[in-house]
């Protein structure tokens, strides 16, 4: 297939496609994301290749590796179409069944279908599992169907769609307009309003400018963007060109992270696919536009994902922040106007464009409009990618969707943002999540991390582990960003490791003021939130620490005590043969020898806790 | 690496100070390290001082100034992974490797990193050795999974142990 | 001329100067320490914040990176601007304990005690303008930062000896906390923080050691001026 040189002619060509895809024929998807990837399901699709091929005989059952579905957890997962059947957690070994029961007969295998957690019903259907019933997946549902190396796949569910209508019916002033009213918010972090960043740009003065997708993903704990980029890459791409026309940009970036090595190869292949199609490059489809799309990869900063470092690190400099006093729109990458906008936020554009902003802002809230993907993670039952239409509350999401709390604890709070954002308590728990909701409770909405803390999370540790992250990823430019960081951190080392005063919370309160006051970019201005949060909601956690020398939560090591319980010990020397430095003595039953109970010996404890993990009794006590 | 090498990878980028990272980082994937020698190629063909390109093979994560390890043990360290245990995690991994991170053992086998997150958050924690993902680690897993990276004499030591 | 006002006090600035230069040649006292009109305003040390009202919004921010623009109003003293100074000047003060100017101007700010752990091995403030001063000013690229976050450090590449230093010494100049020392012995000069010794050339007029043979071989490239300019120092040139 050439370039398509009108809108006419990819309309035939999306036809031919369709023609040739019969909407009743079995085909079985295998989930290729990262997370089913760390699962195996590498091994699972070569399984079906081979049983295809020696079972199928050409009567046309087609296999398809798509991206991330979501519900990494019960990876590898596979489903079986057209009837949507979903198997979960498959191996290799079990693609011969699954092909011979459900692909020939008709029938389901039960062992593999997804079980309620708590009312122990198999479930059959992708859609009716509890998890993925009260997401709404407008923009990451086709993830689940299509191959992200097959253009085809895209545009036979309607991709490029949105492109034609903008290109061919719409002004760029009105593109801009639809955005605008659909009230479209950034989604990498600061949810400023992207209609608006658009149309400065495209009043900025100068010839030339630049769009930038932003799959920096730097935010420890999220991996929505990844998976977009992975398993959805044309959808991103369609929503930065039809940027592009509405700025007036002809040349575009996608800067990604370096560890995504697979969202990588699958951007690059759209790009290359789009170019020969003509929906990339000079004149797309006939329409007199031009733009084209270079792809960049960040060398894993966190803080290279702020937009002036970004925009630094793509011109060959260190992605160090700069101060924006005269915006990026205005003066960006090499001193042009720039317009950058996130993965998702990009990925919003064609379904506005397409459906127009009356259909999109019946999603959502008064302030927050459409849907948020959060990779929901921590202590949850069900973890992964969900997308949520904005305002739902974080109760639906941790135990509706998320299934609750493994092992029956208790849920203790819930971490959004990152390392910018807070830990929300469980009190707050019916709080609806939108964008002003979460910064009016001291966090933020972020990027879409959402951490579920149960009752052996301790908080101050969450605090300690989030400074310890920025004073390592700050740039180091600003005293009060790299002092501020690096203190807090060392202040919250004294507290876990019961050195701790009540000076020290006055004095991590007036440091955190500082550094976000003080600081130049937004790593610095929102570095505190992981400790005032904290602070805020978890004060008497932090009192513990210090009056008590007590982590009530039993995590923080120094202040941990193992103790073997004698009456309960089987004498069978596991937790001896586990302790790493030899601090556990004692002697092993065998039936010719009484054996004597195990003891740790304090001196020598490091507190690694291999003796607690390894008992079978649970003989071991930790305080 | 030869220069030749190095010059097919400069011109894949373009002669030009944009292209610095990029090429930088094909080097690292190649070497597993950035060589000086290397540096100070790169810099004079694309006429940028030493100095700034130091600050910037400092300054990523992705690059490294020590020769590597064969194996790379990448610990992630996401805040997922964390409130599921990554600390103790690693913490058995610097015992049994006898490195901290960013360390590389003495028989040049095992370098140990540790990453911020590798997205892969639903199966933590999370170790990749060489790119290869290993999820729901446990303190009390460290040592099998380490085993079949192991040197051939160290192999037999970790076997006999167990 | 773009009118502003600093304290209440109407004051002028030109197109594309910053808040800082404006104050401090308008005769107002705001501390700084990475700033030096020599060199590109870098916005390290924070010292120098003041609270900027511009339409109607307060903000705090530096006065060394703010441009002055048509009718702002800086405070230079307001409480909020006091107070994060002072928290800056101790974090400053906890890095380089035993620097003169530093402690005082931890007093003059009325930083009295610290309440962090003192650094003993550390000494350089990382206001970077030794490394802006040999970048934009000399032009010999000899150090640099390198590292992020709390690591960050300012080194000559491969932490070794600076081997395009030209030992000029605009770097011993500028350090505000004067850790970087020059050695002159016999006909050579060292940086000591850079490891670096050249030798020195001597005037053909005076007979004194004045200046690097290196740094005058790099001059002489670029400069195009008479082949036999640097053989007289600075001096016997006049
Ligand atoms: C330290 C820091 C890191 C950031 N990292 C990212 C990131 O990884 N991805 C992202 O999209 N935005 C990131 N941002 C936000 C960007 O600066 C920018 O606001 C965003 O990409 C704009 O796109 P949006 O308006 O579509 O959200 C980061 C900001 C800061 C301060
Ligand atoms: S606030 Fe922190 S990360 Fe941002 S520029 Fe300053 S030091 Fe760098
Ligand atoms: S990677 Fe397979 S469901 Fe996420
Ligand atoms: S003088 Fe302005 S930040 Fe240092």
């Amino acid at each position: 297939m050439g370039r398509l040189s009108s809108p006419q002619e990819l309309e035939k060509y999306r036809e031919g496609i369709r023609r040739r895809r019969d909407p009743h024929q079995a085909f079985i998807t295998v989930c290729g994301g990262t997370g089913c990837h760390a699962s195996g399901c590498h091994a699972v699709v070569d399984a079906f290749k081979k049983v295809i091929q020696e079972k199928a005989k050409g009567n046309g059952v087609g296999l398809r590796v798509t991206g991330c579905h979501g519900f990494c957890e019960r990876g590898p997962l596979v489903v079986l179409h057209p009837q949507k059947v979903l198997y979960q957690r498959v191996k290799p070994e079990d693609a011969p069944k699954i092909f011979e029961e459900t692909v020939l007969n008709g029938k389901i295998v039960e062992s593999l279908l997804y079980e309620h957690p708590t009312t122990g019903e198999k479930i059959v259907s992708e859609e009716e599992v509890p998890f993925y019933k009260k997401q709404m997946r407008i923009i990451f549902g086709n993830n689940g169907s299509i191959d992200p190396a097959q253009i085809e796949d895209y545009l036979a569910v309607g991709g490029y769609q949105a492109l034609c209508k903008a290109l061919f019916s719409m002004k760029p002033e009105e593109v801009i307009r639809e955005v605008k009213k659909a009230n479209l918010r950034g989604r990498g972090g600061g949810g400023f309003p992207a209609g608006l960043k658009w149309e400065q740009c495209r009043n900025a003065p100068g010839e030339i400018k630049y769009v930038i997708c932003n799959a920096d993903e730097g935010d420890p704990g999220a991996y929505m963007d990844r998976s977009l980029l992975e398993g959805n890459p044309h959808s991103v791409l369609e929503g930065m060109i039809i940027g592009a026309y509405a700025i007036g940009a002809h040349e575009g970036y996608v800067f990604v992270r370096h560890e995504y090595p697979l969202a990588v190869v699958n951007i690059g292949i759209a790009i290359q696919q789009a170019r020969e199609l003509g929906l990339l490059g000079k004149e797309i489809l006939g329409s007199g536009f031009s733009f084209d799309v270079q792809i960049s990869r960040g060398g894993g900063a966190f803080v290279a994902g702020e937009s002036t470092a970004l925009m630094a690190t793509i011109e060959g400099n260190v992605g160090e922040p700069r101060a924006k006093h005269i915006h990026t729109v205005i003066s960006g990458l090499w001193d042009r106007p720039t317009n950058l906008n996130n993965v998702e936020t990009w990925a919003n554009v064609p379904l506005i464009i397409d459906r127009g902003a009356d259909w999109y802002t019946q999603i959502g809230t008064e302030g927050s409009k459409g849907t948020k993907i959060f990779s929901l993670v921590g202590k949850v039952n069900n973890t992964g990618l969900v997308e949520v239409p904005m305002g739902i509350t974080l109760r639906e999401i941790v135990y509706d969707i998320g299934g609750g709390i493994p092992g029956g604890k208790k849920l203790k709070a819930v971490q959004t943002g990152g390392p910018s954002g807070g830990c929300i308590p469980e009190s707050l728990i019916d709080l609806p999540v939108d964008f002003d909701r979460l910064t009016e409770v001291g966090s933020m909405m972020g990027s879409g991390g959402m951490i579920v803390m149960d009752e052996s999370t301790c908080m101050v540790d969450v605090a300690k582990y989030f400074m310890n992250f920025l004073k390592d990823e700050s740039c180091g430019k600003c005293t009060s960003c790299r002092e501020g960081t690096r203190r807090m951190h060392e202040i919250l080392m004294e507290i876990t490791e019961g050195r701790g005063t009540l000076d020290h919370l006055d004095l991590l309160e007036e440091l955190g003021w500082v550094t976000a006051e003080a600081s130049l970019c937004a790593l610095g201005g929102t570095a505190p939130n992981p400790v005032l949060s904290t602070l805020r909601y978890f004060r008497d956690e932090y009192k513990e620490h210090i009056l008590n020398k007590r982590c009530p939560a039993k995590v923080c090591r120094a202040l941990l005590k193992y103790r073997i319980l004698s009456d309960v010990c089987t004498m069978c020397g596991r937790c001896a043969k586990a302790c790493p430095v030899e601090a556990i003595s004692g002697k092993v039953k065998t039936k010719k020898e009484k054996g004597i109970p195990f003891k740790i010996d304090e001196q020598k404890c490091i507190k690694c806790g291999m003796c607690f993990e390894s008992c079978k009794f649970e003989a071991i006590e930790v305080q | 690496m030869t220069q030749s090498e190095i010059e097919a990878i400069i011109e894949r980028y373009g002669r030009k100070e944009s292209s610095i990272l990029s090429i930088l980082q094909d080097i690292q994937t190649r070497e597993k390290y950035l060589p000086r020698e290397a540096l100070e190629y790169v810099g004079e063909k694309l006429q940028i001082p030493l100095n700034k390109i130091y600050r910037i093979a400092t300054f990523y994560r992705a690059l490294s100034l020590m020769p590597r390890g064969r194996h790379e043990v990448c610990v992630c360290m996401g805040t997922a992974c964390h409130v599921r245990g990554a600390q103790r995690v690693l913490d058995q991994l610097k015992l049994e490797l006898g490195i901290a991170p960013g360390e590389t053992t003495k028989d040049l086998n095992f370098t140990l990193e540790t990453v911020n997150c590798l997205g892969v958050c639903a199966a933590g924690p999370v170790v990749a050795i060489d790119g290869q993902y290993f999820g729901k680690m446990n303190p009390t897993k460290v040592e099998g999974t380490l085993k079949q990276f192991r040197s051939d004499k160290k192999k037999e030591a970790a076997d006999g142990k167990a | 001329m773009i009118p502003i006002t600093i304290d209440g006090q109407p004051v002028e600035g030109k197109e594309g100067e910053n808040i800082l230069q404006v104050a401090l040649d308008a005769g107002f006292d705001i501390p700084h320490l990475c700033y030096n009109e020599n060199v590109k305003p870098y916005g390290a040390c924070r010292l120098c914040l003041v609270e900027v009202v511009r339409r109607g919004r307060s903000r705090m921010t530096t006065a060394c990176t703010y441009p002055v623009m048509e009718g702002i109003e800086v405070l230079t003293q307001s409480e909020k601007v006091l107070r994060a100074r002072r928290m800056i000047m101790e974090l400053i003060l906890a890095m380089c304990p035993g620097d003169k100017l530093i402690q005082d101007m931890a007093k003059q700010m009325g930083v009295e005690q610290v309440r962090f752990k003192k650094d003993d091995n550390k000494d350089c403030i990382l206001c970077g303008l030794c490394a802006r001063v040999c970048d934009e000013v000399v032009g010999a690229h000899a150090i640099s930062f390198a590292f992020r976050g709390d690591r960050r450090e300012m080194v000559p590449p491969f932490l070794g000896e600076a081997m395009n230093c030209i030992a000029c010494g605009a770097c011993v100049v500028v350090c505000p906390v004067d850790v970087i020392r020059m050695k002159e012995e016999g006909d050579e000069r060292t940086i000591i923080r850079w490891k670096r010794t050249l030798k020195m050339k001597q005037c053909k007029v005076c007979g004194n050691y004045f200046a690097p043979w290196f740094q005058l071989e790099k001059f002489k490239e670029r400069a195009k001026l008479p082949k036999d300019f640097f053989d007289v120092c600075f001096t016997c040139r006049g």
